[in-house]
């Protein structure tokens, strides 16, 4: 074991304890049945016991040396503060409260110092002792008395008003010190000052005097000081049951609990109080707290403005300088008002603070306000404050929606959590995926096929909102490095026909965004046609309104803002970012959308062939995706482009069948072909996402074979041709599907990359100072 | 880093003031009071723009041959003055904004704190915490 430098405390207290084990007097060995049973009155788990005994080398040895008793004693001061057991903790570790012991050790009665001195907060030797308040007369042997009766006597107004077995590993180390005077009956301060409201103890008067903790009163109660004195309001109810229990405090300050009796007492404390988290609020004082909270505020979900609080809570009698530390812990949000959960925090350490706990220097874990997540939003913003919590910044303005593709979305939400540092990470969200489906939802409204958003669509405005907030901090943040052709972020918009043209707006901003993706679909667009049902009507259908539908695909096109157009003819993949949202949404409607490939097949490869009439039918199944998904595109907010193609096509669809319309769009538009086959890389690129591509080309593919069922009214050779045209454009489709998820990945990566930059760089301050 | 940073109230008196080392406090704390009349001179400047439009950030006040001194103004006239090593030539204006925005942010807070009474002096330790991760960063 490492050498073991304690201080001059602790060297005391375990001096002490060493010859309260070393019953042989042997001055070298500690009985182990002493070292065990002390060990086991330290309330901790016996795991941990046995861990501490392997780890100081008794089990090596096997008998305690003082070395061991030693090491073995910090290490279980070590994990009554918490900490985990490692061997160099025993060292490292700084200003840790002496080991507490529940086990009544009658021993520490002649320590008992009657002077209580009271020291200023001094994490000295005694680290965590706590210095009684000033003024305050040592009711050590109320508490005493309390800790015996609490345990023995139970007494209902005990238990009223000690409800809570506060942690036993109190965080001071003050109590194992006021233990002692616990349960010294006869120590100099048996004087319990009943003074004014509730027993207020200054326990460690005595510890303070460097009074060996070895003999620590091991009264092992631990919860009563703060019971005792939990309410110590002057105006509050339950000092009067606080008094009462004086004088039952002093009848018992008398006897002398015994070692067995007080440590099964304690036992029985222990088990029922949380002793893990010496700060968590056991019910009773929770309840005590909103008691007192609905005085002050009746509203429980309300706040308690800071004057009022200051009022309450200077009542208690405890220095300004302390309550403003109290405040300053508690108020989570810093907004100059206390909610419920951040009033408890607060009476939590005060009544801790009364009983000589002292405050610590960070909220513990257990006071923390409960942080509401992002998706129950509402009030988040007043609680969260935590960080790893996705909460409040999320509130922010829930209006926008970001229609960004969902690159943009992934790193804003990092960088959010970075730049709010109480915000939990949040897990990115594919936000554009949900949002375009709840364009698409709403462009689909009577597409009862994509039931699937429902959920995705729920947690859209949340998410919404979330990124919202994420894009404009983000934008804050990062200003450029997201600008660049993910500028969307500016082009939030909470309907589909904002988004629609938010989507535009990012084409115009990124110039490599394809427009397939971008502009959201023209409201009035009929999707019905789309769904898979009507996609194999379509075929059926398609015959027969050939000739109306390609007069109306026809039509279409020009009414659709040639915008998308001219740039899907670019270049497939070139708009990767459009088609990854349209993909993105696309995805989210995937599987929904599967069955309407075909009908998408259908319509880009009648789009493409143009005067195909009917053949379209993909027969690849690569067409046939990115068709289907660039029809489910055009649905989506793809917008202009995706209108005229899925304009036609959606009038093919609402022809009933999918595979007919696509025959008919396709054949009389010519450009028409070139936006198609972007649409399926974008569809391609969504695909991956999703992982429903096998299930697409699936559907596709059945749709394809479905589809020479069509009656080729064309000319045979031309069919030969066309069918030939396709089919290499099928090809061509699909390695450019390949390329545009293979980017889509990359940029996925790439914005991820920027995030964590930007979020690194926010994490270092002044880092560069 | 930053060697000295004191916040003055709107009366000129000083709420808060920390310097590193120790043992030269005297010397900051007179360096801070006669740029008082150096931040003076600069608000009265801006004149009738008044609040609104006066910028917070009033910049580097004045060089000396061992250290420059930074002010700051909030809109309630409360001054913060930042004294830093003239040897730091990594400080640049905007570390220097930042770090005036954190001070800014901390004060806030304390004002939030029913218990502070304005015009006391400053013993929030969050706010001493803020105050020494500025100072000693550096170092």
């Amino acid at each position: 074991m490492e050498g073991l430098t304690l201080s001059d405390a602790e060297q005391k207290y375990y001096s002490d304890l060493f010859s309260y084990c070393d019953i042989e007097s042997t001055k070298k060995v500690a009985s182990n049945g002493r070292v065990v049973e002390l060990f086991r009155a330290a309330q901790l788990p016996n795991e941990v016991v046995l861990q501490i005994m392997e780890l100081c080398g008794a089990t090596r040895l096997g008998y305690f040396g003082r070395s061991q008793f030693y090491i073995a004693l910090k290490l279980v001061a070590v994990a009554q503060s918490g900490l985990p057991l490692r061997v160099e903790s025993i060292n490292t570790v700084k200003d840790l409260p002496l080991p507490r012991f529940g086990a009544s050790k009658n021993e520490q009665e002649s320590r008992h110092t009657t002077s209580y001195s009271s020291d200023t907060e001094n994490q000295g030797s005694y680290s965590g002792v706590i210095p009684p308040p000033p003024g305050r007369v040592q009711v050590k042997k109320g508490s005493v008395s309390h800790d015996a009766v609490q345990p023995r006597t139970s007494t209902d107004q005990q238990e009223s008003t000690s409800p809570v077995v506060s942690p036993q590993q109190s965080p001071p180390t003050s109590p194992h010190t006021w233990r002692k005077h616990n349960r010294h009956p006869s120590g100099g301060n048996n004087e319990r000052s009943l003074a004014g409201p509730g027993p207020f103890w200054s326990p460690f008067s005595e510890a303070q005097t460097g009074s060996s903790a070895g003999d620590a009163v091991w009264s092992g109660h631990s919860p009563p000081p703060p019971q005792e004195n939990w309410v110590s309001f002057a105006d509050t109810p339950p000092t009067s049951t606080l008094l009462a229990m004086h004088p039952a405090s002093v009848q018992d300050q008398t006897t002398v609990r015994t070692v067995a009796s007080a440590t099964t007492a304690n036992e029985i404390r222990r088990q029922s109080s949380s002793y893990d988290d010496p700060w968590k609020i056991t019910d009773e004082q929770r309840q005590y707290y909103v008691n007192q909270f609905k005085t002050i505020q009746p509203d429980l979900n309300g706040f308690i403005p800071g004057s009022a609080a200051k009022e309450f809570f200077t009542k208690s009698k405890l220095p300004i300088l302390e309550l403003s530390h109290i405040w300053e812990l508690s108020d989570f949000d810093k907004d100059g008002a206390l909610t419920l959960d951040e009033f408890c925090a607060a009476f939590h350490l005060v009544v801790a603070r009364k009983n000589g706990y002292d405050l610590p220097e960070k909220l513990p874990e257990s006071l923390m306000p409960k942080l509401i997540d992002l998706e129950d939003s509402a009030d988040v913003g007043d609680q969260s404050g935590e960080v790893g919590y996705s909460g409040s910044p999320a509130e922010a303005p829930p209006s926008k929606s970001p229609s960004m593709p969902s690159l943009n979305q992934t790193w804003p939400e990092l960088n959010q959590s970075s730049e709010d540092t109480a915000i939990v990470h949040p897990v990115p969200i594919r936000m554009t995926p949900s949002k375009i489906h709840m364009q698409e939802m709403e462009l689909k409204r009577t597409g009862s096929d994509h039931t699937n958003p429902t959920s995705p669509l729920l947690v859209k405005p949340s998410d919404l909102s979330e990124e919202n907030k994420i894009n404009s901090s983000v934008k804050f943040v990062s200003g450029n490095t997201v600008a660049d052709g993910y500028s969307s972020s500016d082009s939030f918009t909470s309907d589909p026909e904002q988004i629609g043209n938010a989507v535009t707006r990012q084409r115009s901003h990124s110039g490599t965004s394809p427009d397939n993706t971008a502009p959201p679909p023209p409201p009035p667009r009929p999707h019905p046609s789309h769904s898979r049902s009507s996609s194999l009507d379509m075929n059926r259908t398609f015959p027969v309104t050939t000739g109306q539908q390609q007069a109306g695909v026809v039509a279409h096109p020009p009414a659709v803002p040639p915008r998308p157009q001219p740039s899907q003819v670019p270049g497939p993949h070139v708009h990767r970012p459009v088609d990854a949202e349209g993909l993105i949404t696309h995805t989210s409607t995937s599987p929904q959308q599967i069955p309407e490939q075909p009908n998408f097949a259908d319509f880009s490869q009648f789009e493409v062939f143009a005067a195909s009439n009917v053949n379209e039918e993909p027969d690849d199944e690569a067409e046939k995706h990115p068709e289907v998904l660039q029809v489910e595109k055009s649905s989506d907010p793809s917008g202009s482009l995706r209108v005229a193609k899925t304009d036609g096509r959606i009038e093919e669809k609402t022809a009933a069948s999918a595979p007919a319309n696509v025959g008919k769009s396709t054949t009389p538009l010519a450009p028409p072909p070139k936006p198609i086959r972007r649409r399926l890389k974008s569809e391609d690129e969504l695909r991956p996402e999703v992982d429903e591509h096998s299930q697409k080309t699936g559907v596709l593919a059945a749709v394809l074979s479905s589809q020479p069922s069509i009656p080729r009214s064309v000319g045979k050779d031309k069919k030969a041709i066309q069918a030939s045209i396709r089919r290499n454009k099928e090809t061509n489709t699909v390695l450019a599907r390949l390329n545009s998820e293979l980017q889509q990945q990359l940029k996925d990566v790439l914005e991820e990359r920027i995030s964590l930059e930007v979020q690194l760089e926010q994490l270092r301050p002044f880092s560069h100072l | 880093m930053a060697v000295c940073i004191a916040v003055i109230a709107k009366e000129n008196y000083p709420l808060y003031i920390r310097s590193i080392p120790a043992e030269q406090e005297l010397k900051f704390h007179y360096t801070v009071h006669t740029s008082l009349d150096v931040v003076d001179e600069k608000v009265s400047a801006m004149g009738k723009a008044l609040v609104d439009q006066r910028e917070l950030y009033l910049g580097l006040l004045y060089p000396t041959e061992d250290y420059k001194v930074y002010g700051y103004v909030t809109n309630s006239k409360v001054k913060f003055v930042m004294v830093v090593d003239s040897s730091n030539t990594a400080l640049r204006d905007n570390e220097i904004r930042s770090m005036f925005r954190k001070l800014h942010n901390s004060y806030t807070d304390v004002m939030c704190n029913p218990f502070y009474n304005p015009g006391d002096r400053i013993h929030s330790r969050a706010f001493d915490n803020m105050v020494t991760s500025m100072m000693v960063q550096v170092c």
